[in-house]
């Protein structure tokens, strides 16, 4: 994905032509630039002026006075955050479940790419291809509904249940047993998005030059072989700068999914209260905005240092991978 | 050395496990869909004494009827199809142009631009400032254009397009410039006719996203009159649980049922109903448009 690697990329050809200025590139391109003002003042409006307005987390904020008009209180939210219980229990419930969907998502979706690139059978590839993907597009609100038929008390898992074991007692009652809820997120993360994953996966493998594998079974290699000695180590590249990726975003921990699946349901919060539901709470209770403020600008430092660390460790072994 | 006759079957072994393994995971994508559908029609009693089923136990339009006698899901989809058309078509005309600009070699600061735009993928303000910007400042509230406005343009959307656009050859916008074409003729007359697998991919994910929409209106829409669907959705659920959790307190009787399990189902239906129905067609654009412009570019 060069996507990024243009971004640093200099321009080869125009490095004979004397470097035109700001105002000299403006007055030449007056078009080209109109053409991205929308777009600028888009990110300058909801991206870089909510930045500025992280200065929240130094103040003692009062709806009366404005974020300006509040006094300025240091590294206080911050303190105060830090002293509290919830952030361990936040944090490690953030990163452990993200740990969990990233490694599962990653597996699911190149052996879900390696099998579809597998099968011979053009009408079961497309078929199975198509109904793989279909959940990505569901929202989270509809994944709430089927989690509901499937983990309600008389859901569809609990009848297969009872009807296994032939004992109603052994029904799970999933809505107040939070041990259960890293696997049934991570059964749902897979559910809704390794499909559509594999999509990337499957593309750099249909990009793989088939004469390597001639070559390989001339020579005797087997299918198999061929997946462990050829496929997987060119999707190499391709997983680490994915997963890199996902790595940046470890603080964020899915958001849309947890709180559409669980809710305002607290007995399960220890295993499932991430950093942006307790920010959503804090922020429908009012309690302290600054403080909310926060920790979110907390969570936005660490992913940002996290995805440069993670890049500059890629660089370093597999420049190929690196997203810039 | 050929292959020998053990190889071949352990190959096909192989292929069978594969394929097993595939559509056993298809099965598993499609139950929920399926479990929602059947739901959806049956009846509320059934649902309440038999649990969710595969196939409807009995056979009931209630849901439905109760769906279109309430004055909830019609001005819902209004909402929805508002903000998803209006957003959509906002945001292409935005993103294609900016993505134009920014894959011209001619426009010698574009690196500069890209990393500004770059640059909002890696850090963020997160939702309280936002929150704030937007209803103290913006006075957003209970519009619907907070639904739209905060999400016009994806950056990423915007790279990937930009992506497409450098794939055309630069000799077609270069002659018609010399013929004393602007760049926003070029853009309109020679660039998008000829980029419509591209622009079908971005307009696909913009559409979705603004289909699928419910976290801003969570935030920004108190008005019930003005919940997008998807919001609608997740509001009759809690409702639902709610009314539940009180009744098995209370120890409420069962009679005159009001379908709300069912209708929730049937919500869900006609919410997912159009992507669903769409999906065959709009598949192949996404599948082709994604590959091609992530990984070479």
């Amino acid at each position: 994905m060069s996507v990024f690697k243009a971004v640093r990329k200099k321009d080869g050809g125009a490095a004979a032509v004397k470097k035109p200025t700001l105002v000299q590139d403006i007055r030449r391109n007056k078009w080209l630039y109109l053409m991205c003002v929308p777009a600028i003042l888009f990110f300058i409006i909801f991206s870089y002026i909510p930045m500025a307005g992280l200065y929240i987390a130094f103040v003692n904020y009062k709806p009366s006075t404005g974020i300006w008009g509040s006094a300025f209180v240091g590294l206080k939210n911050f303190e105060f955050f830090f002293t509290s219980k919830d952030w361990i229990t936040i944090t490690t419930n953030t990163l452990f479940l993200n740990v969990l969907f990233i490694a599962s998502s990653t597996i699911a979706s190149v052996a879900i790419a390696i099998m579809l690139s597998e099968i011979k059978n053009k009408w079961v590839k497309k078929i199975t291809q198509s109904v793989v993907i279909l959940p990505h597009f569901m929202s989270w609100t509809i994944v709430a509904l089927f989690s509901v038929a499937l983990i309600a008390s008389d859901g569809l898992f609990n009848r297969i249940i009872v009807g296994l074991t032939n004992d109603p007692n052994k029904a799970i009652a999933f809505y107040n047993t939070p041990g259960v809820w890293p696997v049934l997120l991570v059964f749902f993360k897979v559910w809704q998005g390794a499909g559509f994953g594999s999509i990337v996966y499957l593309a750099t493998i249909t990009g793989i030059d088939q004469e390597i594998y001639e070559a390989a079974a001339v020579e005797g290699a087997s299918r198999w072989q061929c997946i462990t000695r050829i496929t997987l180590p060119l999707l190499k590249n391709t997983i680490i700068m994915l997963t890199i990726m996902s790595v940046g975003k470890i603080f964020y921990g899915d958001f849309g999914m947890i709180y559409a699946l669980v809710g305002n349901n607290s007995l399960l919060y220890p295993t499932t209260d991430v950093i942006d539901t307790y920010l959503l709470r804090s922020l429908q209770e009012n309690t302290n905005m600054g403080m909310t403020a926060a920790i979110g600008l907390v969570q936005s430092l660490l992913g940002f240092i996290l995805v440069i660390v993670s890049n500059k460790i890629a660089n370093k072994f597999s420049p190929d991978a690196a997203l810039f | 050395m050929t292959k020998s006759k053990l190889q071949r079957r352990s190959d096909r072994a192989v292929e069978w496990i594969f394929t097993a393994i595939i559509v056993l995971f298809a099965i598993v994508c499609l139950v929920p869909f399926i479990l929602v559908l059947s739901s959806s029609f049956t009846s509320e009693t059934s649902i309440i004494q038999k649990g969710y089923n595969l196939w409807p136990k009995e056979f009931s339009l209630d849901a439905y009827k109760l769906l279109f006698a309430s004055n909830t899901i019609g001005p819902a989809y209004g909402v929805t199809i508002f903000v998803t058309v209006v957003g959509t078509v906002l945001s292409m005309l935005i993103t294609s142009a900016a993505a134009y600009a920014l894959s011209c070699s001619q426009f010698y600061h574009r690196n500069k631009v890209t990393f500004f735009i770059y640059f909002t993928m890696l850090f963020s303000g997160g939702l309280v400032p936002t929150y704030l910007w937007i209803t103290k400042y913006l006075h957003l509230t209970d519009s619907l254009w907070a639904l739209i406005l905060p999400s016009l343009v994806n950056p990423w959307n915007l790279l990937l397009l930009r992506n497409f656009f450098k794939g055309i050859p630069e000799s077609l916008s270069e002659s018609a410039r010399i013929d004393g074409a602007n760049d926003i003729v070029i853009l309109f007359k020679i660039i998008l006719p000829i980029s419509l697998p591209g622009l079908a991919t971005i307009g696909l994910f913009y559409a979705l996203a603004y289909w699928n929409e419910w976290y801003k209106a969570l935030l920004y829409i108190r008005d019930s009159h003005k919940y997008p669907l998807q919001y609608l959705i997740m509001q009759i659920q809690r409702n639902t649980q709610f009314v539940q959790q009180n009744a098995a307190l209370g120890g409420a009787a069962t009679e005159g049922i009001v379908p709300a399990y069912s209708s929730q189902m049937a919500t869900a239906v006609m919410t997912m109903g159009p992507i669903i129905l769409l999906y065959p067609f709009l598949q192949k654009y996404f599948v082709t448009g994604l590959t091609v412009g992530s990984v070479k570019g």
